[in-house]
């Protein structure tokens, strides 16, 4: 008990980190993913058929095929197949290579989402609006746009929450984010070794980031709930 | 002279002729009723006077503006068709009220938009804003929803949403109303309210069109009467008339069912 009392500060400490990367590569594949995710959404609402398809066979395989796989082949396939490695070493590369595929695979997810929010209101809202002398852009803003996010709030909180754990996938590629950290303590790392606890811990840090998104989400929800 | 006149109106939706050369005309003040089985072409009909959709041939004429010309596709730019849009109103079977404002401001939200558009706007705001939550208190209060104001449409019965809906509607004063069957998706005991402010609209010489199949009420409230079947105008006329000695037997046949 005294030997692990020793050992939290250090612990803690690389724990601190590798949750700091983590929440990095959530922050930035949120910032990417929600508006690529809505321009796939009008992609494949396009009725320009060619471009529906291909945008349509594209959220298809990204959405059928592991995130796993994805980040490996984004991040091996410059420098192995085209010998041009574009992520270059280091953390900071494989940070971007992460970034990239979890940016493309959320934003095929979320391009559904959207398309489902989107198709959801009802096309009287839109007619009432044109009869009452109102712009499509106006119609957008003013009516439809609010009824939209109501709608796309409750799934896009099981992508986001889904997301914080997907997170850990990036370990593949060796992304020194919180698992990787908390892994480290097991095979040996400041002198440590053969420590389970830590994963605990690290297990603790998503649980507790979890529950802060799920409130917030919750209060976001609820915030909609004067209207149907 | 008419107020409103519409000439060999067509409209054909993939190969099913909708409407077929249907001319009507209606006079300022005056309540027409458009009666039919589904699918006659009633809805249709009002949806081309509304812009909503758009003839394959025909002319649209208010006031002896012409508004709409199969045969001159020019002015038909988005811009255009708001301005023109704006001598009609409509007020549709399922409300389409907006979920997210309250009665009152489902019955502002279109006026505030116009006049924000307004060169003079920036220097009258408040003033404009007074007189447009002016009118859409009393519109309320006319539909008997003095209590209702801030009410969000899922707090209100039918019948309560659907005089919104009306007084909605009114507020950007069109030349002419039409109602798409304001009380088909009404509880029988919810329709008389609805039918009641329409009635006092005709009392206040409102120029509506209302497609109905409240038969009994076309006859009450409308100065003229049109049956329409098949996408044609079968029979037209008097209330009096088309209700009590139909000439058609198209007509005789239909008005049996009621």
């Amino acid at each position: 008990m005294s030997l692990i009392l020793e050992q939290m500060p250090v612990v803690i400490g690389a724990l601190n980190t590798g949750f700091l990367q983590t929440l990095k590569l959530f922050l930035v594949t949120l910032l990417g993913a929600f508006p690529l995710g809505l321009v796939i959404a009008f992609g494949s609402m396009s009725a320009f058929r060619p471009l529906s398809l291909v945008t349509k066979l594209v959220v298809w395989v990204v959405r059928g095929t592991p995130l796993m796989i994805q980040l490996l082949i984004i991040y091996y396939f410059p420098g192995l197949v085209l010998d041009n490695p574009i992520w270059g070493g280091g953390e900071a590369g494989r940070f971007l290579a992460a970034s990239t595929a979890f940016i493309i695979n959320y934003a095929c997810y979320f391009s559904e989402i959207y398309r489902g929010g989107i198709q959801g209101v009802p096309a009287g809202q839109e007619e009432a609006g044109l009869v009452l002398g109102m712009t499509k852009s106006q119609i957008f803003w003013r009516v439809k746009l609010l009824q939209m996010i109501k709608r796309i709030v409750p799934p896009m909180s099981n992508e986001i929450i889904t997301l914080v754990k997907d997170t850990a996938l990036a370990r593949i590629i060796a992304l020194q984010e919180i698992i990787f950290a908390g892994q480290s303590f097991l095979k040996g790392s400041h002198g440590i070794s053969g420590a389970i606890w830590p994963l605990f811990f690290t297990a603790f840090y998503y649980l507790v980031f979890n529950g802060v998104l799920t409130l917030l989400l919750g209060q976001l929800e609820k915030k909609l709930d004067y209207f149907r | 002279m008419a107020i409103l006149e519409a000439e060999n109106i067509c409209k054909t939706f993939g190969r099913t002729d909708v409407l077929k050369s249907i001319d009507l005309s209606l006079e300022k003040g005056q309540v027409l009723s458009v009666i039919g089985s589904s699918g006659s072409g009633k809805t249709t009909l009002l949806r081309c006077l509304n812009f909503l959709e758009r003839p394959d041939k025909g002319v649209i004429r208010v006031n002896g503006e012409t508004l709409f010309d199969a045969e001159d596709p020019s002015g038909l730019s988005e811009a255009a068709i708001r301005r023109k849009r704006l001598h009609f109103g409509l007020v549709f079977q399922s409300f389409n009220l907006f979920p997210q404002y309250t009665a009152m401001e489902n019955v502002m939200l279109a006026r505030k938009l116009l006049a924000a558009e307004q060169p003079d706007f920036k220097t009258r705001k408040k003033e404009i804003l007074g007189e447009i939550e002016e009118q859409a208190k009393k519109l309320l209060d006319q539909m008997g929803l003095t209590n209702r104001r801030d009410n969000y449409p899922h707090q209100l019965s039918g019948g309560q949403c659907q005089r919104v809906a009306i007084a909605r509607a009114l507020a950007l004063q069109p030349d002419i109303l039409c109602f798409d069957e304001p009380t088909s998706a009404l509880d029988p005991e919810l329709t008389g309210e609805v039918l009641k402010v329409i009635k006092e609209l005709a009392d206040q010489n409102m120029t509506m069109i209302i497609v109905t199949h409240e038969m009994s009420f076309a006859r009450d409230v409308a100065d003229h009467v049109i049956f329409m079947d098949d996408g044609v105008i079968v029979e037209q006329g008097d209330p009096r008339e088309v209700f009590g000695s139909p000439k058609e037997e198209r007509t005789r046949q239909f008005l049996l069912r009621y």
